[in-house]
């Protein structure tokens, strides 16, 4: 009975009494599809394509990453989270774009798409005072979005490099530590330095 | 005046890439993508065509004159000397299956990824310039002619394939888009168009017998080394042989196994397992001049594969043996079983494997005489032969990766699985449609495991990393076993940047903690000395027990006292 009395209050009041958070929830759908599609349009043709129609994430892991990554985002920031909250769903995202064929422009170009999208969520509410002034404020934390995934950005690339030096030294340095061909400074003052060039005569 | 758009207008930048034909669409040659050049002393040492110095990234490559001829005669020859390749020329219908199957593709989203427009690079070119509708009507045909430009998109595009042959697997016409790139590589080399990373090691293999140019005596010293860890584990010092004539078996490894974690860890499980099997009559050698089970040549040219692998039989034949078990190792597997006995007609001493523990005698390897370790360990597990402790490795929760060469190249599933099963506690498989003859890539396969083409490793890992990440979600999965040395050097990258709560290790690494030696001391580390974990627990719960013992002892003496 409660639930009905709930539902027939909802029915009757009109959009511009509900909260921000409360529209872009409820239009939620609408705008992570036009989200979604928005960064779909950076992608060649032919990509689009496949990356829209395949379904399953192991067979399409792009599509999965970046659309798990953009609902986390979009719910964190309509309900208010703190960067803490929104970087693992950021992150998602960004570590697949932070290793394609983008600039580091062009990778994270999607977060501004958001505000348009909102906008036009919002639209017919947008003369409400409160509406308007709390969009502002998302749109404030839309650009703060944007800088967190500048930090999301080089923290995947300065990965990227450490990999690759990480690489270089397993490959040379302990090889010649394991087989004895290096005079290391011993670690503790008095120890004997151990410097056995055997294996080079 | 000019009208000027509206402030959303302007800020509106269009980041689509341009709608043209892919033809008209050069590559572009951008660091993290393509790979270094091969030096000119690398060609010196094996007579590679062309050697100068030269990169990628340079306007002139520096090709002979008459680079164009000697490409299309190189084409001619092999169409005539292949008939798969003229079949795979002629006969793709561009269905599109392949197309979404490639781990590049699926990372990048790059189209020239789909296996099917990789191999139409080539494909085009052998339209417009052998065949007459090509070359009357040109592109309406779907040809085109050789230029500089298409010749450098065929060397960024072949190094961004690592001969997997996930898209194979699809193909309605049994198109192996893998051999497509062997041939294109092929005709790159022909014009002195290698990578680094795949000349140096096959200079180095050629010279010193294996990737890294190690010399004997240091590979030698390694073992020894690993012997040595081994002792300080086990509280046994095992002697393994080397180079030593009238032993029945030859082991061969790949030199990862010797040089670089995670594999040295597999190389001491194998070390262990030798052991343990010598009192039940195993006989086998280690030798330093066969020192390599990997061959780079196999990602250069059929005939440099076959220069490089000469050394296998030739050791054999030298030290008299009976027949070869190889390393876990992917691309050795397909060389050995797929090429080695019609490379060379195996020498005379060699005979059908017969496992001298349980005389199982390994039929499907009677032409070339070479058997993978992890049939050997999982016929000794079978027959009973092997004491195991699974519960050492307790503090994994294991998935396995089946390797492409492994897997695709041979169909080779079970027995890793086998062996697992009974070597540990906790296994979860990753889901079908990334395992088995559909496992995805590493992503840095047949000679692209160089660090500088780290951005396009890391796109090609994705897929493998996804389905990673669902059993580390699902499961807990802390450990990613395969059996191929480029799969541990590479998977570990893939896992710190895509799953960094997933280690990499060799299925020989856990035999090797589970497996319980004779007279060993109790072991409270694993190979990678790493204290277990219930250590420090049991360490504790006996200086407990003890307090307890002098404390009932002297409540003991007390009450005598007392008394």
């Amino acid at each position: 009975m409660m639930t009905i009395v709930f539902q027939l209050a909802r029915a009757l009041v009109p959009d511009s009494f509900m909260s921000l958070e409360k529209i872009l929830q409820d239009k939620k759908p609408t705008i992570l599809q036009g989200w979604f599609e928005a960064i779909l349009e950076t992608y060649p043709t032919d990509t689009r394509r496949f990356l829209k129609n395949k379904k399953d994430r192991f067979k399409n892991p792009v599509a999965h990453e970046i659309s798990q990554g953009m609902e986390g985002i979009f719910d964190q920031v309509i309900s208010g989270g703190s960067p803490d909250e929104i970087s693992p769903f950021l992150e998602r995202v960004v570590k697949v774009r932070a290793v394609q064929d983008f600039t580091p422009s062009k990778a994270l170009a999607f977060i501004f798409e958001l505000k348009s999208l909102v906008r036009a969520a919002l639209a017919a509410n947008l003369k409400e005072p409160q509406i308007h002034e709390d969009l502002l404020s998302l749109e404030r934390k839309i650009d703060e979005l944007g800088l967190l995934s500048l930090d999301l950005y080089m923290k995947c690339r300065e990965k990227i490099y450490e990999l690759r030096v990480n690489e270089v030294k397993n490959r040379v340095g302990r090889l010649l530590e394991r087989a004895n061909m290096i005079c290391g400074i011993p670690e503790r003052e008095g120890d004997p330095e151990v410097c056995t060039t055997d294996n080079l005569t | 005046m000019a009208k000027v758009g509206s402030p959303e207008e302007l800020a509106r930048i269009d980041y689509s890439p341009p709608k043209k034909s892919w033809m008209d669409i050069p590559p572009e040659f951008r660091e993290g993508r393509w790979c270094y050049g091969s030096k000119a002393k690398d060609h010196a040492v094996v007579g590679l065509p062309n050697p100068r110095a030269w990169s990628p990234a340079d306007e002139d490559w520096k090709l002979p004159d008459n680079w164009k001829e000697i490409f299309l005669e190189g084409m001619r020859e092999r169409l005539h000397k292949y008939r798969s390749f003229q079949l795979f020329m002629d006969i793709c219908v561009r269905c599109g299956a392949c197309a979404d199957k490639c781990h590049f593709f699926i990372g990048s989203g790059d189209p020239k990824n789909m296996p099917v427009l990789r191999a139409e690079l080539l494909r085009s070119i052998y339209r417009g310039e052998f065949t007459t509708a090509g070359k009357i009507m040109g592109k309406l045909a779907g040809g085109r002619k050789l230029t500089y430009d298409v010749f450098k998109e065929l060397f960024y595009y072949f190094f961004q394939c690592t001969e997997c042959r996930r898209c194979s697997l699809f193909c309605p016409y049994g198109i192996d888009t893998a051999e497509v790139t062997m041939i294109g590589r092929e005709l790159l080399n022909l014009l002195g168009c290698n990578i680094d990373w795949i000349t140096g090691p096959v200079a180095n293999c050629y010279r010193t017998g294996n990737h890294l140019g190690i010399q004997p005596h240091a590979y030698h010293s390694m073992l020894e080394f690993f012997c040595e860890e081994i002792e300080e584990i086990t509280g046994i010092l095992p002697e393994p042989s080397f180079n030593r004539k009238g032993a029945e078996i030859l082991f061969i490894t790949p030199s990862g196994d010797v040089f670089a974690d995670p594999g040295t860890f597999t190389a001491m499980g194998y070390i262990m397992l030798f052991h343990y099997l010598e009192g039940l009559g195993l006989d086998l050698t280690w030798s330093t001049y066969a020192s390599e089970g990997g061959n780079f040549g196999f990602f250069t040219s059929h005939e440099m594969a076959k220069r490089l692998n000469a050394k296998m039989y030739a050791e054999a034949e030298r030290l008299g043996v009976k027949f070869i078990i190889g390393g876990e190792c992917g691309h050795m597997w397909r060389v050995c079983n797929q090429y080695m006995d019609t490379f060379w007609e195996p020498p005379k001493s060699l005979e059908t494997p017969v496992s001298p523990i349980t005389g199982t005698r390994f039929e499907h390897a009677k032409e070339h005489k070479m058997i993978h370790i992890c049939e050997f360990t999982a016929d000794l597990i079978k027959h009973g032969k092997l004491n195991l402790d699974p519960s050492r490795n307790d503090p994994y929760r294991v998935t396995f990766h089946d390797s492409c060469n492994t897997a695709r190249g041979m169909g080779f599933f079970e027995e890793p699985r086998y062996v697992l099963e009974n070597i540990v506690n906790h296994f979860h498989e990753m889901p079908e449609s990334t395992i088995r003859e559909q496992t995805f890539c590493c992503g840095s396969g047949s000679g692209l495991n160089t660090d500088e083409f780290m951005d396009m490793r890391m796109r090609g890992a994705l897929p493998r990393a996804n389905a990673v990440q669902y059993v580390h979600d699902r499961h807990d999965v802390n450990l990613l076993s395969c059996i191929c040395a480029i799969d541990r050097a590479t998977l570990t990258t893939l896992t710190e940047y895509w799953v960094p709560d997933v280690e990499v290790s060799g299925v020989h690494e856990l035999l090797g903690n589970a497996l319980i030696l004779e007279g060993e001391k109790k072991r409270t580390m694993n190979l990678r000395g790493e204290e277990f974990p219930w250590v420090e627990e049991e360490e504790e719960e006996e200086v407990e027990e003890a307090a307890e013992e002098v404390a009932d002892e002297e409540a003991a003496g007390k009450a005598e006292g007392e008394e």
